[in-house]
Parts: structure tokens; sequence; C-alpha cells
């Protein structure tokens, strides 16, 4: 009976996420157009956008192989897996004691590599060299998220989500230490990074000599490149809902929720996750896109701020047992 | 006109492959000896995990020293690893041989070669395991030097030998030392005995055995060796010293100085840490920038032994500071990662001989669009690359995954030295993690997608059927460490219970490799087979939907790809592998430092008309450079003074002879 209702509540994430994401990336862009001074095209649009491709035509660009005809499901599903896996809005994922937080950036990188070999598959120079500096982006950033997670797993002694965010729910004092701040921080530009947002990649450009997401999915049209744009605002939804769990985990509900706690958990994840895409929408206004060889000096200073929160967990955080 | 020109040269290099070898049988009967070695060195590994047997003691092989062979749980495990190895690339040299003309001598040695390394893993005394190790050196020099008329192989072999016999005298050193201050000969004794060894000694013999270990194991620095000596020897012989050969270094250093001295003091545990990092991610930092396929491989060798010789360290300096049931997932990511990196990398390397055999080619610039003639090999080595970049639904995953784990959850007692020694563990694991996907990303991409750079990529051919089956049998092996190990997990768990780690009276608690794999004393776990399940229901999901919409589109087309308006993009307008990792390289300057050479050519008019750029660019090993060539310029300096004692009078040399004879009947006094 209790299975059931976790396998609800994980079907409830996965088709909140779902509907969500064209929602959190026409907010963004809504936010971001208004703070520009223009009218911006509604928050729905993007669904709207996706509506239009999947009646478009299906083309098959020439001497493409299944990689890329392949890439754009794997990456959806990399981000449905993790959506159904994540702890949003009840903690009690069926899914939770198959992947843990290690298994979870496994998976997203699973999406980032499948993306890249499509990136190299069509042949064209664009195709490698979006590839080539989104993996660069991605081989600076593990580092990062590990330790970040490592930090984040010091208090709570694992590294499965449902115990750190049950943890955090109990002890609220543990997200106000350095260690969890410090992971905070290299948390969130390894989000910005990881989901192509500035000062990483800019989302919004069709130039081509600065674009790393783009340059990538530059050959894919109609229903792939539909898949393609919804995964991508899957990521970054579940990225930054997951951002939200961890350090405010506060409304989600518990291993067994009722319907009551259900439609809380989903009602306190929709403000937490409209928030903070609306602060990264509007910082993103006062922010210019770095060059791509000073990426990797954030990058380094991301990675040495979750140095120091391990480093501030394991000697800051009081034995117990 | 360019019809006439690319089809030219194409009906030359058909002809040789055609003619058939002078010894048709022979390849035959020489695979199938060596499919049978590796069977008999399956058998003889599951015997050991399984049963335990005495020590056998054949006197009347060799003279005076007599050969002893111990079946036991640790050497099972790494006569199973090498018999498994040898199976497919048994099965690969049919094929292989027919299509490579590989010499008579050469398919001889390589049964000999396994017999030797089966006979190391059997050993069960210093004198037996000795011969062995020196027997194994010297059948895989021969097997380096197949191709001898070459420069570079020969250069290559050279340096294969200098390094691997000053290894052999390290060990042979330490062998010694330990055997005659321990007062015995065979393993059992010197587990027995090994209380006796004073600390000073241990330390002396830990520090040999890791030299000598060490350099077998392709750890830094002495790991120089194998970037010159894998991509010059024929495929199935670069898989078994790659995923066979260089795990005996492993076994070395697990049988000596974990189970035969340890458990060892906390520093050992710290040398072997940063030992195995270093190692890691410098070898993976420079298989991303490799351009050779097979040399980019075997720097992978390096990064992967690196990671298990970091969790053998952990595992010591966790056992050292009191935390067991830690240092036991450490074991265990250590002894499954062996297994892993066996896999996926004699998968990587027989599907490199596969693209060598199909178009002639080992760089990566020349090749790509390998994936439309070769259909079989790219999916194959898309495992091996799978398995290498250590992300689910990949051989070195689940490992890795537990390597985390135990450095993680390492106890937080205010030690400093592990408070410290940790998180940088971590962080190297996970660059050397990040990097590797970015190196297997370039090797299968820019390999095996896209379109062809060269006119040879373009005349590939799919490997033989028996080729195939050889690599699908690895493909297999990949997949059960990817989705079930807990199909090794008995094996794993005997093997590690033989190496202690504290006090023998209390047994620890044992890493459960089941379809949901949980740790002791760790909360934490995952469930790989169910993780790829879902994973390819969600991917199932996403094509489903992808579907709505369906009945308002056009029929399906296909398109030219985009060329920004230009007519016709040209397969050279493609990303190469160097201009791939050309941001990577950027970022690691100082440690990679790249010869980078641009020379212009103005026009005689004006010097702001270009005619001609010329652009090359090498990346040298950085350590070969600034450690072996000033040692290797002191030794000819050295060489060339003690030359000059060299007169060519023969009543000189006897003299020498006299004196030296006097000297060691003095000392031997």
């Amino acid at each position: 009976m209790t299975s059931a209702i976790a396998v609800t509540a994980a079907g409830l994430q996965v088709l909140g996420v779902a509907a969500a994401a064209p929602l959190v990336v026409g907010g963004m862009r809504q936010v971001r157009a208004r703070c520009e001074g223009r009218a911006g095209g509604g928050v729905a649009q993007p669904w709207r956008d996706l509506r239009k491709q999947l009646r478009k035509q299906s083309l098959r660009p020439a001497g493409t192989t299944a990689v890329f005809r392949l890439a754009a499901p794997l990456l959806a599903g990399s981000a449905l897996l993790i959506a159904a896996a994540a702890p949003l809005i009840s903690t009690g994922s069926p899914l939770d004691s198959t992947a843990d937080l290690f298994a979870i950036v496994g998976i997203l990188f699973l999406g980032t590599v499948a993306l890249a070999l499509a990136g190299l598959d069509t042949g064209t120079a664009f195709g490698g060299m979006g590839a080539s500096r989104e993996l660069t982006v991605t081989a600076l950033v593990e580092p990062t998220i590990l330790l970040a997670i490592f930090a984040l797993s010091i208090p709570a002694g694992s590294a499965n989500l449902a115990t750190i965010v049950t943890a955090t729910t109990h002890h609220p004092s543990h997200v106000v230490t350095p260690g969890a701040l410090l992971a905070l921080v290299a948390l969130v530009i390894v989000i910005l990074a990881e989901t192509g947002r500035l000062p990483v990649d800019n989302p919004s450009t069709h130039l081509e000599l600065t674009m790393m997401h783009e340059a990538m999915i530059l050959e894919y049209a109609g229903a792939r490149l539909a898949l393609v744009e919804w995964a991508s605002g899957m990521r970054l939804t579940v990225l930054l809902a997951l951002l939200a769990n961890l350090f405010l985990p506060w409304g989600i509900a518990g291993p067994h929720p009722g319907v009551a706690a259900l439609v809380l958990g989903a009602g306190a994840l929709a403000g937490k996750v409209a928030i903070l895409a609306g602060i990264v929408a509007a910082a993103e206004v006062f922010v210019a896109k770095l060059r791509l060889f000073r990426v990797p000096e954030l990058l380094a200073g991301s990675f040495l701020l979750a140095v120091l929160a391990v480093t501030a967990a394991s000697f800051l955080t009081p034995v117990s047992g | 006109m360019t019809t006439a020109l690319t089809a030219g040269p194409a009906a030359p290099a058909q002809a040789p492959v055609s003619a058939t070898p002078r010894w048709p049988w022979l390849a035959r009967a020489a695979s199938a000896l060596t499919v049978a070695v590796g069977v008999l060195g399956v058998i003889a590994g599951v015997a050991g995990l399984v049963h335990r047997f005495a020590p056998v003691r054949v006197g009347w092989l060799i003279p005076l020293i007599g050969l002893r062979l111990h079946l036991d749980p640790l050497g099972g495990l790494f006569l199973a690893l090498i018999g498994a190895v040898t199976v497919p690339v048994g099965v690969y040299l049919v094929g292989y041989a027919r299509r490579e003309h590989l010499p008579p001598l050469t398919l001889w040695v390589i049964p000999a070669f396994v017999a030797a390394m089966l006979l190391v893993a059997a050993a069960g005394s210093v004198t037996t395991f000795l011969l062995g190790w020196e027997l194994m050196a010297l059948a895989s020099l021969v097997l380096v030097l197949t191709d001898h008329r070459r420069d570079v192989v020969r250069a290559a072999g050279v340096f294969y030998a200098i390094v691997t016999q000053l290894g052999f005298v390290a060990i042979l050193l330490a062998l010694m030392l330990l055997s005659s201050s321990a007062g015995a000969d065979s393993f059992a004794g010197l587990a027995a005995h090994a209380g006796r060894v004073s600390p000073a000694m241990r330390a002396t013999v830990f520090v040999l055995t890791v030299i000598g270990f060490g350099s077998k194991a392709g750890l830094l620095p002495l790991h120089a060796w194998l970037p010159r000596a894998h991509p010059e020897a024929p495929s199935p012989v670069s898989a078994l010293m790659s995923a066979a050969m260089v795990n005996l270094g492993v076994y070395g250093l697990v049988r000596v100085d974990l189970q035969l001295l340890g458990p060892g003091p906390r520093w050992w545990g710290v040398v072997l840490l940063i030992v195995g990092g270093l190692s890691a991610v410098y070898g993976v930092l420079q298989a991303t920038v490799a351009t050779d396929l097979k040399r980019l491989l075997a720097y992978s060798t390096t990064e992967n032994l690196g990671l298990i010789v970091l969790a053998l360290g952990a595992a010591e300096l966790l056992a050292a500071s009191g935390a067991r049931s830690v240092a036991t997932v450490a074991i265990a990511a250590a002894l499954l990662h062996l297994l892993a990196h066996a896999a996926f990398k004699t998968l990587a390397f027989l599907a490199a001989g596969s693209v060598l055999a199909g178009t002639g080619l080992r760089d990566l610039d020349r090749m790509g669009g390998l994936a439309r003639p070769m259909p079989v090999t790219t999916v194959l080595f898309g495992v091996a690359a799978l398995g290498a970049c250590g992300l689910p639904l990949g051989a070195g995953f689940v490992s890795e995954w537990l390597l985390v784990q135990a450095l993680i959850h390492a106890p937080r007692h205010h030690d400093a030295t592990v408070a410290l020694a940790m998180p940088l563990a971590v962080g190297a694991v996970a660059l050397s993690t990040g990097l590797a996907v970015t190196a297997m990303v370039k090797a299968f991409g820019v390999g095996f997608l896209a379109r062809p750079r060269s006119p040879e990529a373009e005349r590939a051919r799919e490997a033989e059927p028996s080729m195939l089956a050889g690599m699908g049998l690895a493909a297999a092996a990949c997949a059960v460490l990817a989705l079930t190990p807990s199909l090794v997990g008995g094996a794993l768990r005997r093997a590690a219970a033989a190496i202690p780690l504290g006090p023998v009276a209390a047994s620890p608690a044992h890493v459960r490799l089941d379809a949901r794999i949980r740790l002791p004393g760790v909360a934490g776990s995952i469930a790989p087979g169910w993780l790829a399940v879902s994973l390819l229901a969600a991917t199932a999901c996403a094509i489903g939907l992808s579907g709505w919409g369906r009945r308002h589109r056009p029929p399906r087309a296909a398109v030219p790809l985009w060329a920004c308006g230009a007519d016709e993009l040209s397969p050279r307008m493609q990303y190469t592998a160097t201009a791939f990792a050309e941001p990577l390289q950027r970022v690691f300057d100082d440690v990679l430092r790249p010869d980078t050479d641009i020379e212009i050519t103005h026009h005689a008019e004006s010097r702001y008309l270009v005619q001609k750029v010329h652009f090359r660019a090498e990346i040298v090993d950085g350590i070969e450079r600034r450690l072996y060539q000033p040692i290797e310029g002191a030794v000819r300096a050295w060489a060339g003074w003690v030359r000059r004692a060299h007169s060519g009078n023969v009543h000189l040399y006897l003299g020498y002879g006299a004196i030296g004879l006097l000297v060691v009947l003095v000392l031997a006094r």
C-alpha cells in the first residue's frame, strides 16, 4: 500500500517535471524579457514551440548514424529517470536505493555524453566544436560535483538523496554551517555550467563562435529538436529542484505521504523552483558570457570552494558515533 | 578525375590482404593452444578460489630450486582473470593472425607468454615467482618486437627491456632481502615468519616493491614504457599486456606488501594513495590529448591501474586508522576495478586491432566514419569506451562508485592525515573520471562517428567473424560487470578475505555485491541492473512521446548538412582529435607543455600576404623528458668514462678478471 503511494509520488514527480520544464524555461525568458524592457513571448511560449516542432517534418541529416537518432531520446530518458529518482515532492522514491547522488550525477553525464556524440556524429565543424567545449566543461565540473556531494554527505552519513534531505529536515542547522554554504556556492556554479546558463554558455545565442549547447544540436529539427529542448528544460528544472531540496527541504512530503502532504510537497517545490529560476534569470541580465578560456578559472574556483566545503564539514561537524 | 584518383591506390592496397599466408594451419593451432591455456587458467583460478589446496613442489622440473606452486584465493583471482582475458584474445587471434600475417615465432610465444603469467600467479615461493616473472618479461619483449624491421618498434623494445629489467632488479632485491630476513622461501613460510622482519627491512622491501611492481603496473614515474610498447605490439598482444600483465604488478603489491607484510604502517597507505592518484590524473590527462588510438588506450591503462593502487592505498590507510569495514569497501573497489579494467581494456585493444587491420590506421586524426563500414566493431568499441568512462551502464561504474563510497565514508576522528587525504583522493578520482569521459568520447566520436578523414578510413572493412566473436566474449564480460556484478561477488569476497586489514581475530563484514549493492557500515546503495532497466524504460518512454503529433507531419526526408551557406562541407572541416582536445590542452598547459611550432612563409611582395603556414604541435610525455633524459644522459656520460678502461689489450682484461675474482673471494670469505 505504501509502495503504491510511493510509486504514485514518483509518477507525479515525473509528470510534474515533464509538464513544468517548458514553463520554467518560458518563465525565465519572460523574467529576462521584462527586466530588459521587452514584452516577451509569454510563459507558455516553449510549450507552443514544442507543439509546432512536433508537427514538423522529420529530417535526417546526410551521413548521420543511429547515435544521432538515439541521443535525443537518451537525453530525455536520463532527465526523466533523474526526475523519478530524486526526492522532489516526497522522500520515498522507489528508486532511491537504486540510485544515490553519485549515480544521478552519472546519469546526468550520460545524457551530456550522448548529446556530445550526436554533435560529433554530424561531421560538421560546429558539432565537433560544441562537443569539445561541452566535454571540457563537463570534465572540469565533475570533481566539483563529487566533492560537493561529499561535503553534503558528511552530516547525513550517506550519499543517498533521501537520507541527506531527511537529515536536513530534522536538523535545519546543517544548512547554515560553513561546509554547507560553501557546497551551495560550488553546486550553483556547476549547475549553471552543466545546464548551459550564463556566464558559461548563453542559452539565447545563435552566434556560432560562442555556442556550446546550441552548436551540438544545430542539425536537429522537428520532433527530435523538440525532444532535445524539452530534455534540456527538464535537466534545468530537476537540478534547480534538487538544489532547492538539498538546502531548503521544508515542505517536502515524507517517505509514506498522504494526499495532503503530496499536494503540499508539490506546491512547495513549485514555489521554490519558481523563485530560484526567477533569481537565475534576473541575475543573467547583469552578467556577460565569460570567454571560453576563462571558464576553467571559474570552475577551478568552484572546485576550491568544494574542497573547502569538505574540509569545513569534516572538521566542524561533530562526530556522532 | 577525383574518382579516378581515389580509386587508383585502392587496388594495390587490397592485394596483399587477399594473399594466403604460408602456414594457414599454424595460426589456427596457435590460437587453439592460446584458448586452451586460457581455459586452463580459468579452471585453475576457480579451483583456487573455491577449494583450499596444499602447495605442490615439482622438484625435477628445475634443478636446485624446484618449482613450488600454490593455488590460493588471491592467486586464484588473478589466474582466473588472466585466463578470462586470454580466451577472447585467443579466439580473436584466429582471424587477426590471418589478416595481419603474424610470424610463427609471435604466434607460438603468445601461449608461452600466457603460461608464464599463469606461473607468476600460481607461484608458491619467491624463486618460482621470480622465474615466472622473468619468463613473462622475456616473452612479452619478444612479442613487442614482432615487427622488428621498423625503427620505432626496436626503440620501443629497447625501452621496454630496460624498464622491465630494472623493475626486475628491484623486485629481485626486495624479495631476496625479505626471504633472507624472514628465513623462508615459500610464501606460506614468509607469511608465518613475517614477524621476524625488522621495521627498517619492511620499509626497504616496501619501497623496492613499489618501484619494481609499479614499473610493471605502469605507475608514475615508471609508466613511460606503456605508451611506447603498447602501440607497437600487435593488438592481441597489447590486449594481453594491458589487461593481464600489468595486473600482475598489482598482484605483486598485494601479495608482498598487503598480504605477507601487511597490514602496513600508515605511510604505506599514503605512499600508495599518492602514487595511485598522480598516475590516475597524469595518465588520463595524457590520454585526453593523445591522438594515436592505442597510445590513448595505453595511457588509460596507467590511469586505471592508478585508481586501483589508490584504492589499495586508501584501504591500507583506513585499516591503519581503525576503519576496517570501510577498508573492505576500498579493497572490493580495487579488485572489482581490476576485473572491470581487464574486461573493457581487452575489448578496446581488440577493437583498435580490428580498426588497424581494416584500415591500417592508428591515428585518430585520420579516422572517422567507421560506423558504416565496421558497424559491429563500432558498437563493441562503444561498449569498451563506456566502460572506461566510469558512467552508469559501463563496466567501470560500480567499482568507481565503491571507491568513492569508501573515500567519503572515512571516519572523522579528527585525524588530519585522513581528513586531508580523502577529499584530495575524491578530487583525483573525480578529475580522472571527468577527463576519461572526454578521452573516450574523443576516441569513439572522432574515430568511429562523423565522416572519413582519409581514403584509408573510407575503404575500411569489417573484421573477420572470429575477431568479432573474440570481441563479443569480452563485451559480454563488460556487460556482466556493468549490470550484474553479483556474478563475481563470491570470487571477490574470497580473494579480499586473503588480505589482512587488521588483527585476524575479528572477521570484518563484506561488501555484498547483490543486485542491490549494500556496503558494510556505510549507508549507501545502488542497483546497477535496475538503473539500466529504468533508463531504458525512460528512453523508450521518450521515444514514444516524440511520436506525438506524427499525424500532422509530412513524410521524413534526408537532407544535406548545413554548410553555413557554402557549397559543400569537406571532411577536412570536421573537428579532429587534436582540435577536440585543444581546450583541455590549454587548460592543462603547465602540465602538458606541448611543443608547438608555427612557420609562416610570406609572399615576396608583401609581408602582409601569407603564402604558407606550417603548424606543428607535439606533446611529449613531460615526465619522460624531465626525468628520463637526464638519467639517460648521465648513464651515457658514465659509460663513456668507463669505456676508457677498454683499451683492447687482452692482458689488461685478464688483469681486470683477476682483480674482480679477488674482490669476490675476499667479500665472500
